[in-house]
């Protein structure tokens, strides 16, 4: 099933309260080195059709207006890259 | 006055808000959210609570139920709208009003009396109030952090948009103290803070609130 990716982010002006929560948990199980976190959403949309400019266009727009608050929040739209469990899991 | 208010699925001040109205001295009229038509009301109240959840952002479901739909067309044409919490949040996602509602800057929920200053009573919901006046009110929310960028900020205090602002301390992180903003035309008005919990001596903070609810009256006899 063709999958496109939905990436939405705080602005960077937009204080992130949830990122600098994170920022405090860190050093105090003994990570460090850390110096900013800024939390996001990642949604990933099963298509019923093939990926086309069209669709991609589509997923523009639902990104535009429910999935991201253009007001607070960025977004991208991409393809599944290369799965990141392969990467980086253990 | 017809006063709609209306029940979302997870709305919790629903009820509070349709006895304020009667205690203002209108009708009120209950909506749900699946509504097509608004039941020919003079006006709409969005309650507090936390509609669809709070899933996905604060207000961003409800603002496609079918109700909102006929609230915002409504709202274009010059209905009066008041969002009280969760409503002002929908009222944001709703474009109604600019600007958005982000997590408290110190990540808890706060639930105090606070002091707020009325500063915008040309507006169909606050005109009973004296510019200028100090009021008291509860605040309840974990996400009422007002952001807006710097030039929305300056053309909302240029034209005087700015309803309330909070006093002593600000609870949430909201930019310049907003507490509450009004559209251009004055119609459709956000507050943060609770004034619907505050229209009688026998529960709240006193009985404060109850000038956003006698304000349609006065705005109509004027």
């Amino acid at each position: 099933m063709p999958r496109v990716v939905v990436d939405v982010m705080p602005k960077p002006e937009i204080l992130d309260p949830q990122g600098k929560a994170v920022l405090g948990a860190l050093p105090r199980l003994g990570f460090t080195g850390v110096t900013d976190v800024r939390q996001g959403k990642r949604f990933e949309l099963e298509l019923a059709g093939e990926i086309t400019d069209e669709t991609l266009e589509q997923v523009r727009l639902m990104a535009e207006t429910l999935l991201s608050n253009p007001v607070i929040e960025d977004f991208v739209v991409h393809l599944p890259e290369t799965e990141p469990s392969q990467v980086s899991a253990r | 006055m017809k006063v709609g208010v209306v029940t979302f699925p997870g709305s919790l001040d629903d009820v509070d808000a349709q006895r304020a109205v009667r205690i203002g001295g209108n009708e009120a009229v209950a909506l749900w959210h699946g509504d097509h038509d608004l039941g020919g009301v003079d006006a709409v109240v969005l309650p507090g609570g936390f509609s669809y959840g709070d899933y996905l952002r604060c207000g961003a479901i409800s603002r496609f139920s079918p109700v909102m739909t006929e609230v915002i067309a409504a709202a274009h044409r010059g209905m009066p709208v008041l969002g009280i919490c969760n409503g002002f949040q929908i009222l944001c996602e709703s474009h109604l009003l600019p600007g958005a509602l982000i997590r408290n800057d110190h990540r808890k929920f706060v639930c105090r009396d606070q002091r707020l200053r009325i500063e915008h009573t040309r507006t169909p919901w606050t005109s009973s109030y004296d510019e200028g006046a100090e009021v008291t009110l509860v605040l309840k929310n974990g996400e009422g952090g007002f952001v807006a960028d710097e030039d929305t900020l300056d053309r909302l205090e240029g034209e005087g948009q700015v309803l309330a602002r909070y006093l002593d301390v600000n609870p949430n992180g909201s930019l310049r103290d907003i507490a509450g903003i009004a559209n251009e035309r004055g119609n459709v008005v956000g507050l943060m803070p609770h004034p619907e919990h505050a229209v009688e001596d026998l529960t709240g903070a006193g009985t404060d609130g109850l000038g956003f609810f006698t304000s349609l009256t006065a705005a109509v006899f004027s």
